[in-house]
């Protein structure tokens, strides 16, 4: 009779185990749902800045239509890649970005628009921009990295292959290599 | 990693025990000298203590803001503040934006208040705010949001009521004994030797628990520090830019005129701070800034487990700051490039001067017209006229 209780006994504590391990890796999964979900606000927020940007620069950058050019469809097709899956996006996104780094690196010979209020304000809201994709990006692959981990991990790793729990995915942003002006030597 | 704020609490619950039992001690004593009863004294410090608490936990945040004479701005008062604090918002994982308060004062220094995450602020000053560049902000900031992430806010709340309620008591029992006689307890025993000791112990008690009540809230003090500093470099990825702050925070001479005693241990940098201090100093709300600078340039990855490694080497010792729990869920982390600092992108030294004046201008309601000549007008909000004259240029503009 006595064996019988403590069978039944071990049966119980394994079920709660397995339920608290369950509810944490929900918890882990919301988390990197959360994380994406930021990064997913900031990208978009990056989209709506960006006509904005062309609509102050069209103005005084008259010799800059290519780079100009450039933004705009590197931005088109990272909106329309925005359900693809984490890595393609990922690399549409890191076009975007260097597309936007070359436009802003030539502003240094427009001095007209560098005095621009209106541009200004724009140019913070950019560069706060692209910290916040890349600081929800750190979060994002943080969250992942414990989630993987405790997907991998024992004994977590037995209660996620029973119940389907997925690794997730990285998210990384390709960006080119800037280009460097040419640097002129008169000695 | 993100995980810190439990095991945090494990690590001081016992210094706050200790506080506690302090606190109980003076209530006993008080019964003992007063009412011949410790049940009274324990009484009258659990009542003290409690109304204590409920202000502190509901009207704590806008007493300390209030008395920093701190003002809430918004997004378009300050973009790059409101932008930057964003940011270690989205780095730390906080669910909320926490507010953001400006306290006009040339001193650089910043504190967080907030009893919970969803109702926290941040003040900086705007000393801070001109001094500083966008890095050195993120690394400041980030340190503020690591306070209200790791939950130090509420705990040093927690402290700071139970040390003042200990001093409370502890003052007007000391007073009562000298100046108003022993209450009921002279007139009713007739003083034997036994009771003499009594008293002396309990005077010993009164005088020391106050200064011990004290060590201890230093004790805690301290080790948040370290903490927010090795959270900070983790949320920005770039312990230079903290380091470089602390720097230029420790630099500066002005004393911050609207801190006090029980507020120093909130801000950034101790706003009483002497220069060289030792780093055992029992009295110091702040680790020596030296030393947080040393740790931060000498941290090999942006980890927690990275500013473990180099705060030990630097203590010589085995005792690390950050509590094993975070340690274990610590991963590592690179270090990033620093931020493009003479960008154009971001303002410089006078343009970040103009842009804070403005701010507080604009937050004294003054209105500011632009001359066609260039010069700034300032219109105080009492101004009653439809004109104004450029005292510069003569020029007649229109309010």
């Amino acid at each position: 009779m006595a064996a019988v209780w403590v069978i039944i006994g071990i049966v119980v504590v394994l079920i709660i185990i397995f339920i608290a391990i369950y509810n944490r890796l929900v918890g882990w999964r919301n988390q990197v749902k959360n994380a994406w979900a930021q990064i997913d606000v900031q990208l978009k927020r990056r989209y709506d800045l960006i006509p904005n940007l062309m609509e102050t620069v069209k103005g005084y950058m008259k010799h800059e239509r290519e780079t100009m050019e450039a933004v705009t469809k590197a931005r088109n097709l990272a909106q329309q890649m925005a359900s693809a899956g984490a890595a393609e996006r990922g690399k549409a996104e890191g076009e975007l970005s260097s597309a936007l780094a070359r436009l802003l690196a030539v502003v240094e010979r427009y001095p007209d628009l560098k005095a621009n209020q209106n541009f200004l304000a724009l140019q913070e809201e950019l560069t706060s921009t692209e910290n916040k994709i890349s600081f929800s990006r750190q979060y994002y692959n943080d969250s992942v990295l414990k989630f993987n981990n405790q997907i991998q991990m024992f004994p977590s790793n037995m209660v996620a292959g029973m119940t389907g729990f997925k690794a997730g995915e990285f998210f990384e942003v390709t960006v080119e290599e800037e280009r460097k002006a040419p640097k002129v030597d008169f000695t | 990693m993100w995980e810190q704020i439990r095991s945090n609490q494990t690590r001081s619950t016992v210094l706050v025990i200790g506080m506690g039992l302090l606190l109980l001690l003076i209530g006993y004593l008080l019964g003992l000298i007063f009412f011949d009863n410790a049940i009274g004294g324990l009484i009258i410090a659990f009542i003290v203590w409690g109304i204590m608490s409920l202000i502190a936990y509901y009207q704590g945040d806008s007493i300390l803001l209030g008395m920093a004479r701190a003002r809430k701005i918004s997004h378009d008062d300050n973009p790059r503040l409101y932008n930057i604090v964003e940011e270690m918002k989205i780095a730390s994982g906080l669910e909320k934006v926490p507010d953001i308060y400006i306290i006009d004062d040339p001193a650089p220094n910043a504190f967080a208040v907030g009893r919970n995450p969803d109702k926290a602020a941040v003040a900086i000053t705007t000393g801070l705010l001109q001094k500083l560049n966008r890095d050195e902000l993120q690394g400041v900031i980030g340190h503020e949001i690591a306070h209200i992430k790791n939950r130090d806010v509420l705990l040093m709340a927690i402290t700071s009521v139970l040390l003042g309620t200990i001093v409370i008591l502890a003052w007007y029992a000391t007073r009562l004994m000298f100046f108003g006689g022993m209450g009921r307890s002279r007139s009713s025993s007739s003083g034997g030797g036994g009771q003499i000791i009594i008293l002396v112990v309990a005077i010993v008690l009164m005088i020391l628990a106050p200064i011990m009540a004290q060590l201890i809230y230093f004790a805690i003090s301290r080790k948040r520090e370290y903490m927010a500093d090795a959270s900070s470099a983790l949320y920005t990825r770039y312990p230079e830019g903290l380091a470089s702050a602390l720097e230029k925070i420790a630099a500066s001479t002005i004393q911050l005129k609207s801190a006090n005693q029980a507020t120093a241990p909130m801000y950034i940098m101790n706003p009483f701070r002497k220069e060289k201090r030792p780093a055992s100093n029992l009295t110091s709300t702040h680790p020596p800034i030296s030393e947080r600078i040393r740790i931060l340039r000498s941290m090999a990855g942006a980890s927690l487990a990275d500013y473990e490694q180099v705060y030990q080497k630097v203590h010589g010792s085995g005792r690390g700051v950050i509590p094993a729990s975070a340690l274990a869920l610590s991963h590592p982390a690179g270090l990033r490039a620093a931020g493009a600092e003479e960008a154009p992108k971001e303002p410089d030294r006078i343009e970040r001067v103009r842009q804070t004046s403005d701010l507080m201008w604009r937050l004294g309601n003054y209105k500011t017209i632009t001359c066609d000549c260039g010069t700034k007008l300032r219109v105080p909000p009492k101004f009653k006229e439809s004109t104004v004259r450029c005292p510069h240029c003569g020029r007649i503009n229109p309010v």
